[in-house]
């Protein structure tokens, strides 16, 4: 009898990846490491609001300039927004199906409650379900302008100092900045932890870098509205 | 001392279980836990009613047989196994409340007795190596550096007492399964299944309907035998290496 010489094929990479625990985690962990890069960049962009109008402006026009002449005015935009919508997407596909899983394997909770984990660990699901509808109202309010009243398209830095001098406009804002350095906190360590990039040598610098991370970006984001209504910025 | 035991009481696997208060005196602080709950047991057998079931076997802290939830803490207040936790660490008076472990793929099969067997059939998976039988090999044929090996025996302690699973809000078995996991990969013995050893465990754990890992590290706090929280971090690596390398699974 013939031996089988040929090697068996293995299940394919995104099927094994979906269909386990670890590889949804994966998913998560990298759109979520793809969402905070972007983050980053965005905070950047948006502190430039100290410097002036037409800083600011100037800065809104580059970013429609990236890759000329090769890529048409606006383009570049246009190629970053269907990866930034991937990563929603999956992130919260990936955390809404692990939840229910994660709820399927502890039906019975305990008689005796204790309350352990921190806050920011408690709030990623509550905090992410807050940050989907923030994204839906920040896109609504200063890039298609539809719920900001005095806005005129192409001129940024005067939409953001209208939308800043509206109650709700800061409430929802600043709300949900809290909420991005919550995530951020539980969900910087948690994705090095998921992708294997945790160590007990690098434990603390990695909890440290999360809390730095976070508390940047919550003071960062929120320094703009609070300046706004200051005066500082108008 | 005086106690007040609030215990769950549930006579069969699909029976309806109720937390039932039962007070107890004459509990010295050097027995173990375990051994109030036998001076518990024999009053009631004394009295006509049926024990409290619970596991139990070497109480010496090696096992992993005894387990219950008390107080809500995964074996109780101290870091150690049920049947090492004292009754010093408790005062004259208290009311505890006592658990079983509580997971969907741990079911009650009675009182505080739940089926760990899918702890077995994670570790029947792939915790294994393969190796020739016969005469045993020379020892040192098979050089292993002092770190790896403290590693490998770090993870090995592990004995299999589920309160990792008790003790995570999503009943995840992440800590169990990469201690098993880590302690073979990481040597030179269990190099052969490197790959098929984490994809198959992995994918038991899943099909055995345990959660995943939300990092809230609270198997690693409860574990008695200080499975650290980073041994997660390996399996997942060895789990993306496996996976990008097309690593093969044996139970497919």
């Amino acid at each position: 009898m013939a031996l089988a010489t040929r090697t068996e094929r293995s299940p394919s990479l995104i099927g094994s990846v979906w269909r386990s625990t670890v590889g949804k985690k994966t998913i998560m962990a990298v759109s979520g490491a793809l969402m905070l890069g972007y983050l980053i960049a965005h905070l950047a962009g948006n502190l430039k609001v100290f410097f002036g109008a037409d800083d600011f402006n100037g800065y809104a026009h580059w970013l429609r300039t990236i890759g000329a002449p090769i890529l048409h005015h606006g383009w570049f935009l246009w190629l970053v927004r269907p990866v930034l919508l991937a990563a929603v997407v999956l992130h919260g596909i990936t955390a809404y199906q692990l939840s229910r899983r994660d709820r399927a394997a502890r039906p019975h909770k305990y008689v005796h409650q204790r309350q352990r984990q921190s806050y920011a660990t408690r709030t990623m699901r509550w905090g992410g379900v807050i940050l989907t509808l923030f994204i839906v109202w920040h896109i609504l309010d200063l890039t298609t302008l539809t719920v900001n009243e005095r806005a005129e398209e192409g001129h940024p830095y005067e939409n953001l100092v209208a939308s800043f001098n509206t109650w709700y406009g800061n409430t929802i804002y600043i709300t949900a900045m809290v909420a991005v350095g919550l995530h951020v906190r539980h969900g910087l360590w948690s994705a090095a932890q998921t992708l294997g990039m945790n160590s007990a040598r690098s434990d603390r610098a990695l909890k440290a870098t999360a809390n730095g991370l976070a508390l940047v970006m919550t003071c960062g984001f929120i320094s703009i509205p609070v300046s706004v209504m200051l005066g500082l910025v108008d | 001392m005086r106690l007040t035991l609030r215990i769950w009481r549930q006579h069969g696997p699909d029976e309806p279980g109720v937390m039932t208060t039962y007070e107890v005196d004459g509990i010295s602080e050097d027995m173990s836990f375990l051994e109030m709950l036998d001076h518990l047991n024999e009053e009631l057998i004394l009295g006509g009613d049926e024990p409290v079931a619970f596991d139990h076997d070497c109480r010496e802290g090696i096992c992993g047989a005894c387990g219950m939830v008390i107080n809500g803490q995964a074996h109780g207040p101290e870091r150690t196994t049920t049947c090492q936790l004292h009754m010093r660490h408790f005062t004259d008076g208290d009311t505890i409340d006592i658990e079983p472990w509580r997971a969907s793929a741990f079911p009650v099969i009675k009182d505080l007795v739940v089926d760990r067997s899918a702890f077995d059939r994670i570790v029947g998976s792939g915790g294994f190596i393969s190796a020739p039988t016969g005469s045993a090999p020379e020892a040192h044929a098979t050089p292993v550096p002092k770190a790896v090996a403290d590693l490998a025996f770090e993870n090995a302690e592990c004995i299999g007492c589920g309160a990792c699973v008790a003790a995570c809000p999503n009943g995840s078995a992440m800590l169990f399964t990469s201690a098993k996991v880590v302690h073979l990969n990481v040597l030179p013995q269990g190099g052969p299944e490197r790959e098929s050893r984490v994809l198959d465990m992995i994918d038991t754990m899943d099909a055995e309907g345990f959660g995943g890992c939300t990092n809230t590290g609270e198997c690693a706090t409860a574990c008695p035998k200080g499975i650290p929280l980073h041994s997660i971090a390996t399996m997942n690596r060895e789990y993306l290496r496996a996976t990008i390398k097309g690593g093969q699974r044996r139970n497919s």
